[in-house]
């Protein structure tokens, strides 16, 4: 099989799938040219712990399934923590991806950050921008 | 949970026929038909018939068939034949299309840095490749043309009479790639007028790993494999011998029975595109009739063909996408792309392709199970809630 049993039941079976209204932060990352957009939204306390957290994702069963696993990876946890959620802790949890599906780990690891940064944004909280800088190499989504 | 195989674009299951013809060559009848003994000589004689039959199904001389290990082989060859040819008389232009096969697009690829020029003709909204674009890129130095007779992933049936006939008007060689066509639609080599046609078993119900080159009579072949006189020199080793019986009793099969398979698939593949276009934000690939009898290809907006792919998988039902995911590069499938698909669209394409093993129960199954899994995938798109909100416009309406 192409995928892990784990892959399959995130992909077959996604947690945490849907949107926030009036999210504290949302993030999306890719280009519908690659073929992948992830888009994350955070709920979170006065007290910075991620209460709730949803994702919405146009992609291959690999990008749906990391969604999915980063989602779950990070709910109830504090912010500062989902930000050390690391695209490699992504594919460990589900039992690896094909080489060529590593990118979509990278893309859940960047939608995270992005809802963060952007709920830093809107809270005025400052932040080193050095965290948020981009991994991603695709061809497509610099345009 | 059944099987529905709805992928015979890519491969066929072997017709029962057809193994049956095998298994002698697979175990008492192992003889080489090189050899002079009787063992060796029964093999010859299989190997005798089965080109024979080819012949006959094909409308040519079984001396115009040259066994291969497949359809790529197959195409390889006769790119290297109608560049060579060419070669010989100072011809170093070759006119093909963007849509065409991989193993012939690859083959060019190659002549190119071997110091060939390559044109590659664009095709229509539908995978048409105009005849009067072939005229009017032919050259003085225009040595082959290499149009396909069907597209392997929207279906499009190419206007090759035509083609060959204004190559031959122009002293121009033609091969069609016909890999998708053998078997499922009339080809006659001589109606169509091709001096080269390439052909693969494993499409028609045969066994993988056998094809065939017809090459016109009079036509010198160059050989891609050296190392003995097997088909005349023209392609070295060991003959398949099951192989070959396996895609020769599987044409015959095929042939024998056109008409009929071809009513019913057409029948099916009608039902289906009429089934799945109900869905909304949805488009056919290719032309509406002008295509392949059991070829359905589509585009559903707003998601991605691997999931899709997985999920039908999940419901036992074998298809094929374009998207890139699948493709196996960052690009989605270069016909989607060059009958106009955008990437964004081109990466939820569907391709179903039936055949006459195909029942209506299988395509009821199909026409219930795509609109589900879009829908699904739909709700989890991001995608799809723009285009739903206004934040992005629809491409397909």
């Amino acid at each position: 099989m192409l995928y892990s049993e784990k892959v399959m039941d995130h992909f077959t079976h996604p947690r945490n799938v849907g949107t926030i209204e009036n999210a504290d932060g949302v993030g999306e990352v890719g280009n519908a040219k690659c073929g992948d957009i992830m888009k994350i939204f955070l709920k979170i306390s006065k007290d910075g712990v991620i209460d709730d957290v949803k994702f919405s994702t146009f992609g291959c069963g690999s990008a749906i399934a990391s969604s999915s696993m980063a989602t779950e990876m990070i709910k109830g946890k504090p912010v500062s923590q989902a930000l050390e959620l690391t695209n490699k802790a992504v594919v460990e949890a589900l039992d690896g991806l094909p080489a060529h599906k590593i990118h979509c780990s990278v893309l859940a690891e960047e939608a995270v950050k992005a809802a963060v940064k952007d709920y830093y944004d809107k809270n005025g909280i400052a932040y080193d921008p050095e965290l948020f800088k981009d991994k991603h190499d695709c061809e497509h989504c610099g345009e | 949970m059944n099987t529905i195989y709805a992928d015979n674009a890519a491969t066929t299951r072997l017709s029962k026929t057809a193994l049956d013809a095998m298994m002698p060559y697979l175990t008492d009848q192992y003889g080489n038909p090189s050899s002079l003994h009787t063992v060796g000589q029964l093999a010859a004689e299989a190997l005798f018939g089965a080109r024979k039959t080819m012949a006959e199904c094909l409308n040519c001389d079984p001396k115009e068939i040259i066994f291969t290990g497949g359809g790529s082989e197959a195409d390889n060859q006769a790119l290297l034949t109608g560049a060579e040819l060419g070669a010989k008389k100072g011809k170093k232009h070759i006119i093909s299309d963007v849509i065409e096969h991989h193993a012939i697009l690859h083959s060019l690829k190659r002549l190119e840095k071997q110091g060939f020029e390559v044109t590659l003709l664009p095709v229509d909204g539908e995978g048409r490749v105009d005849p009067d674009d072939v005229r009017k890129a032919i050259r003085p130095d225009t040595a082959l043309v290499s149009i396909m007779m069907a597209n392997n992933e929207i279906g499009t049936l190419e206007p090759v009479k035509e083609i060959a006939a204004i190559c031959h008007e122009n002293g121009v060689l033609f091969h069609t790639d016909a890999v998708q066509a053998v078997g499922h639609i009339p080809v006659d080599v001589k109606d169509i007028g091709c001096d080269m046609l390439s052909l693969a078993g494993h499409k028609f119900h045969g066994p993988k790993g056998v094809g065939a080159l017809y090459a016109r009579k009079g036509l010198l072949v160059s050989s891609l494999i050296e190392g003995g006189a097997q088909e005349r020199g023209k392609r070295a080793g060991t003959e398949n011998i099951a192989g070959i019986v396996g895609m020769a009793t599987a044409l015959k099969e095929a042939v024998d029975n056109l008409d009929a398979n071809m009513a019913k698939i057409t029948k099916l593949r009608d039902r289906l595109i009429e089934g799945l276009s109900v869905i909304s934000h949805s488009i056919l690939n290719g032309p509406r009739d002008n295509r392949l009898p059991g070829n359905v290809n589509m585009c559903f907006e707003g998601i991605e063909g691997e999931s899709l792919l997985l999920l039908l998988d999940q419901k036992g039902i074998c298809a094929s996408s374009g998207s890139a995911c699948t493709s196996g590069s960052l690009d989605p499938s270069h016909v989607l792309l060059a009958i106009g698909r955008i990437h964004d669209v081109a990466h939820g394409s569907l391709r179903l392709s039936l055949c006459e093993y195909n029942t209506e129960e299988d395509i009821e199954a199909i026409i219930k199970a795509v609109p589900e899994i879009v829908d699904y995938l739909r709700r989890i798109s991001p995608v799809w809630q723009d285009l739903q909100e206004g934040k992005r416009s629809y491409v397909i309406q």
